[in-house]
């Protein structure tokens, strides 16, 4: 953490915590989304079981997916020069995950609506592919916040930044493996979540496939946080939220063996959230970017929206966060039941 | 072509694909609620299949406007960032709270709605219904909100040090007299175009079904479909006559706060109007090639300035008159596009800015304005026409024919409001250029500068392909499931054992 120019005011440092929350948010419910999508074509060995897996989120991602989309939302709201400068400079990773995103986002609804085999093949795969993609990409991305995306000012603007590192930068080794291990870790949190939702034979391969996914994450994700670390620390307690994510993965791993999928569950929850405040911690207060280069900053002071507009803005979080946190804790509790190939029906109901 | 002419013509190719799937998905909501009600209110179950239909249309539909509504959040970003720099103040609220308020709702409860239907008691499950559709019109109030903005920069005023425009009040975004007219113009028009629909969908059944012996089933299908397309015919005419009143007060709004752009929608090249003449309404003009004078002109009289100013006799500045007059504004440092309004804070603050920066030509692509803006009435007039038809059509127990004839008219009420929706947007979006934000910020100015061309025109030519191929599964899952017809329902039970079969799923 560099000192600041100018110190931030309060509604700067609410505002970055507030989008640190939306990204948690994000990462934690599309997170498992993303590896149940993923293991659609190798956990579910039959029709009926991969209907199964797709039921178990069926009703829920697309709630999920809204935590992305206000995290970008608040992002432009809140810091509109921290949006403009990565939106701009991400282009073609970005560009990735929107044909992630939306290859992906078609699938569930549509692979029922046809039971055809090659039909539902098909779209099976754009949900693991697309999913696979977005979470590569993501990876890749916050990997490079936490190196620091290298900005200056665009050629005779005194205010906007630009990306200078060029698109083929984004994939230094550090950047990929993070890549990996975000995908290992969304396949280890999917596949408890799976095993938490599912009855019979999808559940034994959900757990199955945890365990191992668990080991690779617990291996892969010590590598990557001892290297970001060492490379790229920001002190003891970063080190210490490093060891408290570890932990997390190693109890879900352990949980998961013992048959305690709603505590792996919870613990890859942890992991992820533990994860993701090291980052968040790592990127204040120059946003993921590299300033070096730049003859003004790009930070929370200088990217940030008027007192006015933070302001507005934090009433309407106060009041709607913990409506939106409501009815979706709501709407999972609601399709709390474990299903199995018996809750299926056989054919798919013409009707909504 | 330079990076802003490939960069605006992405954006012109998603906008325009994305609203092919926004209005069906605010209106259609809210008629299949309706149709929910009924069923929960009688019991009758011509309405559960009903629902049951329209609500399956509906989520074909639905998942096209999520996935392709995602692109147009990053857009601003990745293809704008100095717009996005310069406006982040005032225009990303809206965009945060549309996500905050409104996505969240929609899509939560839609999975509820989908998947609720042993899980939640009936008036729950309908209630999750009517949330969706009062979640897909609040993300309405806020884009449109933000649109507006872009017309009609209301509620900020520049901050030279940090060269941007600053929000200064945010109520005045939501009280922007464009937001007003706009807001229930593009309302009324999602109404036809789902109204359309529905009333289509039911009209070509109910001419399959013209015939003798039909079965007891099939007779409840008539019946069904009956309702159905009087429904649409209904609400196709009364939202019909609500597009033309608010789009006549949007017509209103536009000569004060964006002259320049009711002047290119009737290629008026010169002042019309005043002293005791009166300003025509164009019927046909066709314009030189260099744009800059009409070759040949047919007339009505009157209806521009009522149009315009609800004053047959009002004075309408020309195309010519208006260049010439932003001109020397331009010069003066005292830029505003109102000639007959009040001045806005926002343009005049930045005025002495924008003389620096320059304007190239302040005249926006005079024939797609002129075009666009007669497609969408004769579109919406037509749709209108054929709502009153089918009404007559079905006069005491009578059935359409099946046809030909039949079956254009039934495409016609469908494309026809989805097609002017398309033509409204464009003239409304073309029409303000050359600005991004009117009076303000040129549209030339708003690029990402780190982006290169060839970004732009790769990723605009993969979108356009997967957008082509994801149009042909779309449409092809609408024909197919509009032609199985209404399933044959039972109304669902609450699930009891654990071994229960769901009475929906994937």
């Amino acid at each position: 953490m560099l000192p600041l120019a100018v110190e931030p005011t309060t509604l700067q440092v609410v505002w970055y915590l507030l989008i640190a929350v939306l990204w948690i948010g994000y990462l934690v419910l599309e997170g498992f989304d993303y590896g149940v999508a993923m293991l659609i074509p190798f956990v579910g060995k039959n029709e009926k079981e991969r209907r199964v897996i797709v039921n178990t989120i069926g009703p829920l991602w697309d709630g999920n997916q809204v935590w992305l989309l206000t995290a970008g939302g608040a992002t432009f709201a809140a810091f509109p020069g921290w949006y403009a400068t990565l939106f701009s400079g991400l282009y073609l990773p970005l560009f990735l995950i929107l044909v992630g995103l939306i290859i992906r986002g078609v699938s569930f609804e549509y692979r029922a609506k046809n039971p055809e085999a090659a039909w539902r093949t098909t779209f099976d795969w754009m949900a693991a592919i697309g999913s696979f993609i977005v979470a590569l990409v993501f990876g890749v991305g916050f990997a490079n916040f936490i190196i620091g995306m290298p900005v200056a000012l665009a050629e005779g603007s005194q205010h906007l930044h630009v990306f200078t590192g060029g698109f083929w930068s984004l994939f230094s080794p550090f950047a990929l493996l993070g890549g990996v291990v975000l995908v290992v870790l969304f396949l280890f949190h999917g596949a408890n979540f799976l095993a938490l939702k599912t009855r019979g034979a999808v559940h034994d391969r959900a757990k199955a496939f945890s365990t191992k996914a668990g080991l690779v994450a617990i291996v892969g994700g010590a590598i990557y946080l001892v290297w970001a670390n060492l490379a790229y620390g920001w002190g003891l307690v970063g080190w210490l939220l490093t060891v408290v994510a570890a932990v997390c993965l190693i109890a879900s791993w352990l949980a998961i063996r013992g048959g305690r999928q709603g505590w792996a569950f919870v613990f890859t929850t942890l992991a992820t959230l533990f994860v993701a405040v090291w980052i968040f911690g790592r990127m204040w207060p120059n946003l993921g970017f590299d300033n070096s280069a730049a003859a003004v900053p790009l930070d929370v002071t200088t990217a940030s929206s008027t007192p006015l507009t933070l302001t507005i803005m934090t009433g309407a979080a106060v009041v709607f966060v913990p409506i939106v946190l409501a009815y979706q804790a709501w709407a999972i509790w609601t399709f709390r039941k474990p299903i199995s190939t018996k809750n299926i029906p056989d054919d798919v109901a013409v009707a909504a | 072509m330079s990076p802003e002419t490939i960069a605006r013509w992405q954006f012109g190719i998603t906008t325009v694909y994305h609203y092919f799937f926004v209005p069906v998905t605010i209106a259609l909501s809210l008629l299949v609620a309706v149709m929910q009600t009924k069923w929960y209110r009688t019991g009758d179950e011509r309405f559960l299949r009903l629902t049951k239909f329209y609500g399956k249309l509906f989520l074909i539909n639905f998942a096209m406007g999520v996935v392709t509504g995602i692109v147009q959040e990053f857009q601003f970003g990745m293809n704008w960032s100095e717009y996005s720099r310069f406006v982040g103040d005032i225009f990303g609220a809206p965009l945060a709270l549309e996500a905050l308020l409104a996505f969240f709702l929609e899509s939560t409860f839609l999975g509820l709605w989908i998947f609720g239907w042993d899980k939640l008691p009936k008036k729950l499950h309908l209630l999750a219904i009517w949330l969706v559709a009062f979640g897909t019109m609040l993300s309405a109030v806020f884009i449109l909100a933000a649109n507006s903005f872009m017309q009609n920069p209301v509620g900020a005023t520049y901050n030279p040090v940090t060269n941007r425009a600053e929000m200064t009040d945010f109520m005045a975004l939501l009280t922007n007299p464009v937001f007003l007219a706009t807001f229930p113009h593009t309302l009324a028009a999602a109404y036809m175009t789902a109204s359309g629909f529905v009333l289509a969908v039911a009209g070509w059944h109910l001419a399959r079904l013209n015939k003798a012996n039909r079965t007891e089933l099939e007779d409840n299908d008539v019946s069904a479909f009956r309702w159905a397309a009087k429904f649409g015919a209904w609400v196709l005419i009364i939202s019909g006559l609500a597009t033309v009143l608010t789009g006549d007060f949007q017509g209103k709004v536009m000569y004060q706060v964006q002259p320049m752009k009711m002047a290119a929608a009737e290629a008026l090249y010169e002042t019309a109007g005043g002293n005791g003449e009166s300003a025509p309404f164009s019927l046909l003009t066709i314009g030189s090639l260099d744009g800059s004078r009409p070759v040949f002109e047919l007339h009505v009289p009157f209806v521009l300035g009522i149009l315009a100013k609800g004053d047959p006799y009002a004075e309408i500045p020309g195309i010519n008159n208006l260049r010439d007059e932003y001109t020397s504004r331009l010069d003066a440092g005292e830029f505003n596009l109102p000639v007959d309004a009040e001045p806005n804070e926002l343009q005049a603050a930045y005025a002495q800015t924008l003389r620096t920066v320059g304007v190239d030509n302040f005249v926006p692509n005079i024939p797609v304005s002129y075009w666009t803006f007669r497609i969408m009435m004769t579109l919406g007039f037509i749709a209108m026409g054929i709502g009153a038809v089918t009404l007559w059509l079905l006069r005491k127990d009578r059935l359409p024919k099946p046809g030909a004839v039949l079956n254009l008219a039934l495409l016609a009420v469908v494309l026809g409001p989805l097609f002017a929706n398309s033509a409204g947007w464009i003239f409304t979006e073309m029409g303000r250029q050359p600005w991004i934000v009117a009076g303000v910020l040129p549209t030339a100015s708003a690029v990402s500068p780190g982006v290169g061309a060839g970004s732009v025109f790769a990723t605009m030519v993969l979108y356009t392909v997967i957008y082509g191929i994801l149009a042909v599964v779309e449409v092809g899952l609408m024909i197919k499931y509009v032609k199985l017809g209404l399933p044959a329902e039972v109304p669902p039970v609450e699930l009891k054992g654990e071994d229960d079969v769901l009475s929906f799923a994937y």
